[in-house]
């Protein structure tokens, strides 16, 4: 290698002497502007992981001078949206639901916002849509085992059903029969609930099934089987069925009952969300 | 061409001194740049009754509310097909134009072409005509060029200025807009964008001029594969014009190094037409007595390009044809026949050269290429104008609930909800009335409403929920889905659509 400079003959240009197998270098340095760009971005490359987290340590980060982090700035954005939502949020916290107008602010801050929380704290059982599943109640028919009116509706949030949490959650119990009842008697009670209902039934063993409904089941269920608000207890007669109205699931409810737990969300939830989410369920199609 | 040899594709910027003309072509310019202007400045002004709570103005871009307003027609987001189908309409007209007549739009209409042109008046009017520009221009600094100069920046600013304040106009209620933005009550975006385009009108205009036409715009590079040897373009009838009265030998010189392919002095490339490359600068010039152009180079001053047309078309050219203006007025000052620099096609030139006249102009502009472009431009035109007029007036989205399909009833009916989005276009309130088309024994309801009716506010889209119902047993009840149509009627105008949907039953299930 010759590290003596010399002027490259054909281009004119000064090489910077280095030569590889007859290959020589032409000294063409980098542009003044691109080489201070280059330094200006190493000097803010420095100047930017001093001010800001960068540096990855055993837990977490450097958290750099000016002490910014994306967690504080998202709870500042919702810091700010609550209190930007300050003044509609009391007035919906302090409403009385049913005498709320429908094209009052606070009534459509409330359908919409109850819509994230349903979201955000409901729909992992009653399901994206309100439509239930088994031994969840579909929250979008005409059918409620405690009453579909706004206050209704309230309290159930607030205070859940068969719950330990809450004092005043809505509570009844369906006895199991199986420890009562011979599987025949069972098995003619379930006959004369798929006739109260309307399916397919045996005529004879329903018959015989009216006289055990009247005895063990009409306290709660009625003499018809319509149901009672007061204890939660279903209507057997309509066509919705919280645990199926097939025969083997209504020989099932009988033989072991039902215990259907609802966390209660006055603990969790603010008075706002509570009414917020009571009138979405509401204005889902079928609110009372 | 030069640049090839340097290997450099950017050339640093020569000033150009474009002197004054006059003539037809030139006439048309003033014209175009008038009307143009006109219509740039005037339309955000004009008034358009529409109602008492939809804009006043005739042309609005209302961003904000998402609404397009053109004068009678108003356009909705989900109507943006009509803006996309005239940006087509512009581009394929773009096409016939240049396919007949070259760079019309490139020498007439375009923009940069008419600010330009503006700013170049201006110049004249305080600088002077090209001579004095150009002494101006070597003159050293002193009070009197300082204060022209200074003069000269302050007008084109106020030009400038003015026509990005212009531009936001369209974006906003203009009167309301201009008041505050005196009192510096407007939005930023409204500052921002006039310093920007002031910028870049100011630069552009001002500064830069040729340089977009021949390095920042796409349209040269597009535009010669839209030419044929067919298209009327800006040419030099160089069988009648060389050798030059002027300089014979110093060109019968020039003939003689273009076998080396050195041809001198061009500053810009030069368009390959197939079938004739270079015909117009071919070395012809074996005869003896002079052509007639006298070399007076009155073509190449009044170049707002700064090009030389004797050297064959060139990308540069935006065949403005205002050195047909200055050489015909040259031709008539020594005697001869106009047209030795004309709007001419390449085709004719083996005629012209023999001595024939050239085919008439219809031949050239109505030919199978234009014919096609202008067939399918207008494919597009008459598509959005019958999209125009067939579109209905209410404007109705149904969207089934899918989560879940139905739901079951009490008493065992089935019921469907569907999100109705109705959008009221008039400027006031108006009621919808949502029933089925049919009697298929389905009932409606609509949440939140007593009757078949809805209001929805003016100028507003608004979402209702709406149930049908299928009673027990019933067929839509029972089958896995069936058809829905609803019929939605807006009483006021009587207007009304039917739109098709799907009930869901419990076959489903």
């Amino acid at each position: 290698m010759d590290d003596k400079e010399t002027r490259d003959p054909v281009t004119g240009v000064d090489t910077t002497g280095h030569e590889w197998d007859g290959i020589r270098e032409l000294n063409n340095p980098m542009p003044r502007w691109w080489l201070w760009t280059l330094y200006g971005t190493i000097v803010w490359g420095i100047g930017y992981a001093i001010a800001y987290p960068a540096w990855p340590l055993v837990q977490g980060a450097t958290s750099g001078l000016l002490g910014y982090s994306t967690r504080g700035e998202v709870a500042a954005e919702i810091a700010a949206v609550d209190a930007r939502n300050a003044e509609v949020s009391a007035t919906l916290a302090a409403a009385d639901l049913a005498a709320l107008p429908v094209d009052d602010p606070a009534y459509q801050f409330g359908v919409s916002g109850g819509a994230a929380v349903f979201r955000a704290n409901c729909s992992q059982c009653h399901g994206a849509g309100a439509a239930g599943g088994v031994g969840y109640p579909n929250l979008l028919d005409d059918s409620w085992l405690w009453g579909g009116t706004l206050d209704d509706i309230e309290y159930t949030v607030r205070h859940g059903i068969r719950n330990d949490i809450d004092a005043d959650a809505r509570f009844s119990q369906m006895p199991a029969f199986g420890e009562m009842l011979t599987k025949p008697e069972i098995a003619e009670i379930a006959e004369h609930v798929l006739a109260l209902s309307g399916q397919d039934h045996d005529a004879a063993k329903a018959e015989a099934g009216a006289t055990l409904f009247a005895d063990n089941c009409a306290s709660c269920h009625g003499e018809t089987g319509t149901g009672d608000r007061e204890q939660g207890a279903p209507d057997l007669t309509d066509a919705i069925w919280l645990y199926s109205g097939t025969r083997e699931a209504v020989t099932e409810t009988i033989t072991n009952a039902r215990f259907g737990v609802m966390p209660a969300w006055g603990p969790r939830l603010s008075d706002a969300e509570i009414k917020a989410v009571t009138l979405y369920v509401h204005q889902l199609g079928g609110g009372e | 061409m030069n640049e090839s040899n340097s290997g450099s594709l950017y050339a640093a910027r020569e000033p150009i001194f474009p002197k004054r003309v006059s003539g037809k072509f030139r006439q048309l310019k003033w014209w175009i740049l008038g009307i143009t202007l006109v219509i740039y400045y005037i339309t955000p002004w004009i008034r358009w009754d529409r109602g008492p709570s939809l804009p006043d103005q005739a042309v609005l871009v209302d961003l904000a509310h998402r609404r397009f307003y053109f004068f009678w027609i108003q356009i909705w987001p989900h109507e943006f097909y009509f803006v996309a189908g005239l940006l087509i309409m512009a581009g394929i007209g773009l096409f016939i134009f240049t396919s007949a007549l070259g760079r019309v739009w490139c020498g007439y209409a375009c923009p940069q072409t008419v600010w330009t042109d503006l700013f170049i008046l201006v110049e004249r009017w305080i600088e002077g005509d090209r001579n004095a520009r150009v002494r101006l221009w070597n003159a050293p600094w002193s009070a009197r060029k300082a204060r022209l100069r200074l003069t000269k920046w302050l007008v084109w600013l106020m030009i400038a200025v003015a026509t990005g304040g212009a531009w936001i106009f369209y974006f906003a209620d203009a009167p309301t807009l201009l008041r505050d933005f005196l009192t510096f009550q407007a939005p930023v975006v409204a500052y921002s964008t006039v310093a920007v385009l002031t910028a870049t009108t100011f630069i552009f205009g001002g500064f830069m001029r040729e340089q977009i036409c021949i390095y920042m715009c796409p349209w040269p590079r597009i535009q010669a594969a839209m030419m044929d040897p067919d298209t009327l373009t800006v040419a030099y009838r160089d069988w009648r014009g060389e050798p030059r009265g002027k300089g014979m030998r110093r060109r019968a010189a020039a003939a003689e190094t273009y076998a080396g392919g050195e041809t001198g002095g061009r500053r810009s490339p030069v368009i390959p037409v197939p079938g004739l490359a270079q015909a117009a600068v071919a070395p012809v010039l074996a005869r003896e007595t002079p052509g007639d152009c006298i070399d007076c180079n009155a073509c190449v001053n009044v170049c707002p390009m700064g090009i030389d047309i004797r050297d064959g078309q060139q990308m540069a050219c935006i065949t403005c044809a205002l050195c047909i203006d200055a050489c015909d007025e040259v031709m008539v000052k020594i005697g001869k026949p106009r047209g030795l620099i004309d709007y001419l096609a390449l085709s004719d030139e083996p005629r012209e050269r023999a001595g024939d006249p050239p085919r008439p102009i219809r031949q050239h502009v109505f030919r199978f290429r234009t014919l096609l472009y202008t067939a399918i431009w207008a494919v597009f035109g008459l598509g959005l104008l019958w999209a125009l007029f067939v579109r209905p007036e209410i404007d109705v989205t149904v969207s089934p609930i899918r989560n879940p399909q139905f739901v079951t009833l009490s008493d065992g009916a089935i019921r469907n909800a569907y999100d109705i989005r109705l959008r009221n276009k008039h400027g006031d309130e108006r009621p919808f009335r949502i029933v089925l088309a049919e009697g298929s024994g389905l009932a409606v309801t609509l949440e939140g409403a007593s009757g078949d009716e809805v209001m929805v506010p003016a100028d507003m889209t608004a979402l209702h929920r709406v149930y049908v119902t299928a009673p027990a047993g019933s067929a839509p009840a029972a089958a896995d889905a069936s058809p829905v149509s609803f019929l939605i009627t807006e009483p006021v105008s009587g207007e009304s659509v039917e739109v098709g949907s799907v009930f869901n039953g419990k076959g489903s299930e």
